[in-house]
């Protein structure tokens, strides 16, 4: 009896050891237990812009964006001006985000000499795992100076006259490392208009996508609607078509617009050329990024 | 008779719990080198896992590649992006066994010399990997770290021939962690 039972204790040390053996081969991170974490879509587009229009992304954290926009004149301008080549609309702009959310930024246009002032705000952030959010939502309000000589400066001229603001939301979602698309539903308003056919509150609606072709290159388009009867004869909606190219620090966006200006109102309400008509701009846009500040390790 | 039992039953019990002992961290530190002259390539991350088996010198580390903070955001981008592709292969992960783990004297202070050898896991390669490590052993901390090479293109971790220049071919990778006691 005593026997049996001193066999019985070693043969339950053994398989005790044994079965310790047998878990410290197992998985042995699993006996953390799995920390779930959440993790936000990056990269949704290649910079803040899709070309004209704001895009899902904001300027991290830190980092400040020099932007360097350029349109050349229009192709239809026939042989004389080398098919737009002689003429030139910039846009200078920085952009800088205050905190992961919020980006601010200025600009100023060859188009009305206009200085530009804009936020925006990352309310929704993309997110699987922890936090799963299917959209991003980001809100963007601009104001805008007209700095140009008045153009009757005999009369009496005030300065509101000069402003005009951009209120957008964006609404969007990177569906995979390839495709995303984002909404932009946007109000535009001018303080001053020229007609009495003409709104002051211009309504549309903005649609930005972008197909990433290769690691470094994508293809982005974007196009705002605008509701019927808000703007002058002979406005159209703004379309553009171009390529990302990241190269390190920088992305060069090369791009076909029919839009002359490049701020908000400029683009989106003052659009003249005619896609069917060659009303088209070859275009630009170089960013390049300065880490200001590091972000703590 | 029963005290015998009993005796053993306890010794069974310690000889397990002795057996069992793991050391473990959820926020070790791994940090990485790809600069070249040209460009300084630096990122770091503090939330590694890693469990070491005392016993049968087992050792996991894991770490999530979202989760290494660059000083250049950008460059934290195109690293997701497009070099390890984290969102197809979110983890790095190293599966291995100390060679040499009785050496070690968890309870005594002192810096012990550790041989290391697994398979390590990036950018979805698994490749045999050999090195060396440190476990110190101080006023009951206790600290395991390894200097590790790790050549990119083992990893199949493609760098375009424009920034080939700016990146150095292998990644000098710190690993640091201080552990405790895994208690279950």
């Amino acid at each position: 009896m005593n026997r049996l039972l001193t066999g019985a204790g070693l043969l339950l040390v053994l398989m005790l050891g044994c079965s310790h053996r047998l878990v410290a081969q197992d998985d042995l991170l699993s006996l953390l237990g799995e920390e779930e974490t959440t993790d936000y879509a990056t990269a949704s587009f290649k910079t803040n812009r899709v070309i004209n229009m704001h895009s899902l992304e904001n300027t991290h954290s830190g980092v400040l964006d020099f932007k360097i926009n350029h349109r050349f004149g229009m192709l239809n301008q026939g042989a004389y001006d080398l098919f737009g080549l002689d003429n030139a609309s910039i846009r200078l702009g920085l952009d800088y985000g205050v905190t992961r959310n919020l980006q601010i930024g200025v600009g100023r246009s060859t188009f009305q000499k206009m200085v530009d002032g804009y936020a925006k705000y990352r309310i929704l952030h993309q997110s699987t795992g922890k936090r799963n959010m299917p959209i991003t939502l980001t809100a963007v309000a601009g104001m805008y100076v007209n700095t140009l000589k008045w153009a009757d400066p005999d009369r009496e001229n005030y300065f509101s006259s000069r402003l005009s603001y951009t209120f957008q939301a964006l609404i969007g979602r990177k569906f995979n490392d390839w495709i995303t698309v984002q909404l932009a539903p946007t109000l535009i308003h001018r303080n001053l208009v020229g007609t009495f056919a003409e709104e002051n509150d211009v309504y549309g609606i903005g649609i930005g996508v972008r197909q990433r072709i290769t690691r470094r290159v994508t293809l982005n388009a974007e196009y705002m609607y605008l509701l019927p009867d808000q703007v002058r004869e002979g406005i159209m909606n703004s379309f553009s078509i171009g390529a990302d190219i990241e190269t390190g620090g920088h992305v060069f966006q090369l791009h076909l617009t029919n839009s002359t200006g490049m701020a908000e109102p400029a683009a989106f309400t003052e659009t003249t050329g005619d896609w069917l008509d060659g009303g088209i701009h070859f275009g630009f846009n170089i960013s390049r990024v300065f880490t200001i500040v590091k972000p703590k390790i | 008779m029963n005290k015998t039992f009993f005796l053993l039953l306890l010794a069974a019990a310690f000889a397990g719990q002795v057996n069992a002992q793991k050391y473990f961290t959820r926020d070790g530190t791994i940090s990485f080198s790809a600069s070249s002259p040209l460009e300084k390539i630096e990122a770091t991350s503090r939330g590694a896992t890693a469990v070491i088996d005392a016993a049968s010198g087992a050792v996991e580390f894991a770490v999530l590649i979202k989760g290494f903070i660059f000083e250049k955001a950008l460059m934290q981008e195109h690293f997701n992006e497009n070099y390890l592709e984290s969102t197809k292969y979110p983890k790095a992960t190293f599966k291995g066994k100390i060679a040499n783990i009785e050496e070690v004297k968890w309870d005594k202070d002192g810096s012990y010399p550790v041989k290391v050898k697994g398979m390590m896991t990036m950018h979805g390669v698994t490749k045999e990997i050999k090195g060396q490590g440190n476990i110190r052993v101080q006023g009951g901390r206790i600290i395991a770290s390894s200097d590790l090479e790790l050549p990119l293109s083992d990893y199949e971790i493609s760098i375009p021939s424009v920034v080939a220049d700016k990146i150095s071919k292998t990644a000098k990778v710190r690993v640091e962690v201080a552990l405790a006691e895994l208690k279950r």
